[in-house]
């Protein structure tokens, strides 16, 4: 085994990119291990802990490209080395008739802007968000690891200046039909959508859409919004344009728990609208139904789409977490296959409100589950790493995502934890879900089929039987083909849910 | 209360994308005018660095 690198100053690249060059590299053969990174200090420490330590990486900048590979000889890491220009292909195809640097070069080419996207790593984040909001611009903050003050800071000059930002952690927007970062290709329609949850916005402009309905836009307002450290500044801003959108007829929020403070103001905010809003914040229970009397609540996705449409005056069957009678002659033979040690759901997610969802459906259901991103503190799992009993894993949590894609854009992390949880003979249910849309990896079941088949078949092996159970979230209208998506899962015996709702409250039955 | 007042949503869309280049692919996929910003750390990363440019500018 050889150990190589090489290091390229000041040539900066996406995280994206490298991924996908990455990607490349490693399936040359003899190539047992690759990095392609650029020189942060958290990328350095990843290099240094799979055993590549020098000198010269260690002066390595932010700015500098480092490829290191662990290959089974030294002529494999010349091929790979030396002819790096190769795979470094297409890399500025986009930039390299104007070559922009800063926002300005930007403004200069397009003065009439009136959105930024800005999706660099979580430090530089505030400083080139201050600088957007500072020239007018309202502003789609994809950064993630962005501190809570810096972001209070954004939002509060945002709203005094009449401006929106989305964001920081905002996954998913659609503005006038048009998808920004993670988004899903949903008609033109006359719901409106708030989401402090990229993927609950992705789901619910999905289930919509599949219903035959259409949205007119999905305003993502980051993560920690409807904190009470932040108090919904985005969430409001959203919500007063909405109301006054004339194509908006009725109007959605779809969130993890907010602060109880901040919800209240929601309430207040929304009792003087003269259009209905339906409100599912995931995790909150009951408590507060009697104060929250100017919102409809839906206690899930599911339930707030049918809710919305209700409020429209239409109908839509297959909705909701209720089970057919299809599917439920489905639950009795996979439970007839397990054996009798077989007992616990074990949830690998890309969407961390997937996770959510779940481990309240299943909580619902009197099942407890431990997670990375628990519902209770008290079902914190100590390590995120290590599963036990029934638990549920939010693969594109912070922790995960530090100087690595998310897994909606690179399946393959998620790959060796599912392969870990087969190897648990106590397992009898494995859910995952599967995201299409913009952005998201071009084959996202093909990303981690290998996994799923490997992990059925080493059940097989023991004399067990492994249920795999997946939500598959998008339209027929994404890139992705859903309908080939959902037939390689199926193929695979893996059974498929349009809903994460849905495919949930199937593994719960299973448990009973 | 809170109010944008630039009318964000009732215009078409002008995006200067900073930061992941398949985000600026996928708009431009969309027919959306776009301009991608071909970014990297500034000051080559030293954070020292970047408090002294952001005070002198």
């Amino acid at each position: 085994m050889e150990i190589g690198f090489t290091i390229r100053n000041n040539q900066y690249y996406d995280s994206v990119f490298l991924m996908g060059t990455n990607n490349k590299i490693s399936e040359v053969d003899g190539v047992i291990n690759s990095a392609v990174l650029m020189g942060t200090e958290s990328n350095k420490k990843l290099l240094s802990e799979i055993g590549v330590n020098d000198p010269q990486i260690d002066k390595a900048t932010p700015n500098d490209l480092i490829v290191t590979l662990i290959a089974e000889s030294e002529e494999i890491i010349r091929l790979v080395l030396d002819d790096l220009d190769h795979w470094f292909e297409g890399a500025q195809d986009q930039t390299s008739e104007f070559q922009l640097k800063t926002l300005e070069d930007g403004l200069g080419h397009k003065p009439g802007a009136n959105l930024v996207a800005i999706s660099v790593p979580g430090e530089y984040a505030f400083r080139e968000a201050k600088k957007a909001l500072e020239k007018g611009l309202n502003v789609f903050l994809f950064s993630s690891n962005v501190p809570i003050s810096e972001e209070l800071a954004l939002k509060q000059y945002a709203h005094e200046n009449g401006l929106l930002v989305m964001g920081p952690d905002c996954g998913t927007s659609i503005i006038g039909g048009v998808g920004i970062g993670f988004a899903n290709k949903v008609r033109k329609g006359n719901i409106g959508v708030v989401g402090a949850s990229g993927t609950g916005l992705q789901e619910y402009t999905s289930l919509v859409h599949n219903a035959g309905f259409g949205i007119s836009h999905a305003i993502g307002t980051g993560s920690h919004d409807l904190s009470d450290d932040i108090g919904g500044i985005t969430t409001l801003a959203a919500l007063e344009a909405l109301e006054k959108d004339p194509t908006t007829q009725v109007i959605a929020i779809i969130s993890k728990p907010p602060g109880i403070d901040t919800l209240k103001l929601i309430n207040n905010t929304v009792s003087s609208f003269s259009k209905p809003v339906i409100g599912c914040f995931l995790g909150l229970g009951h408590t507060y139904d009697q104060e929250l009397q100017s919102i409809i609540l839906a206690r899930n996705v599911d339930k707030a789409v049918l809710s919305t449409i209700n409020a429209l005056g239409g109908q839509i069957a297959g909705l909701g977490i209720e089970l057919g009678e299809k599917e439920l002659s489905l639950l009795e033979d996979e439970k007839s296959k397990f054996s009798q040690s077989q007992k616990y759901v074990r949830g690998v997610f890309a969407g961390g409100t997937f996770c959510y969802q779940a481990q309240q459906i299943f909580q619902d259901s009197g099942i407890d589950v431990f997670s990375n991103t628990p519902i209770s503190t008290k079902w914190a799992l100590s390590n995120p790493d290590i599963s036990k009993e029934h638990t549920l894993v939010d693969m594109g949590d912070d922790l995960y995502t530090v100087s690595r894609p998310h897994p909606m854009i690179d399946g393959t992390f998620r790959w060796k934890r599912i392969l870990e949880e087969s190897k648990d003979a106590l397992v009898a249910v494995l859910l995952i879900d599967i995201i299409l849309g913009f952005n998201a990896s071009t084959d996202p079941v093909g990303d981690i089929i290998d996994a799923i088949i490997e992990a059925k078949q080493l059940a097989q092996t023991r004399g067990d039987h492994l249920c795999v159970v997946a939500s598959v979230c998008g339209t027929d209208e994404d890139f992705q083909s859903k309908a080939l998506q959902v037939e390689i899962l199926e193929q695979a015996g893996v059974i498929v849910f349009n809903s994460n709702s849905k495919a949930a409250s199937f593994c719960a039955k299973l448990l009973d | 209360m809170a109010i944008i007042n630039n009318d964000l949503l009732n215009q078409p869309l002008i995006i200067i994308n900073i930061g992941v280049q398949k985000f600026a692919e996928s708009l431009s996929g969309q027919e959306v005018q776009v301009v991608h910003i071909d970014w990297s750390p500034p000051a080559g990363g030293d954070e020292e660095m970047i408090d002294l440019l952001d005070e002198l500018l």
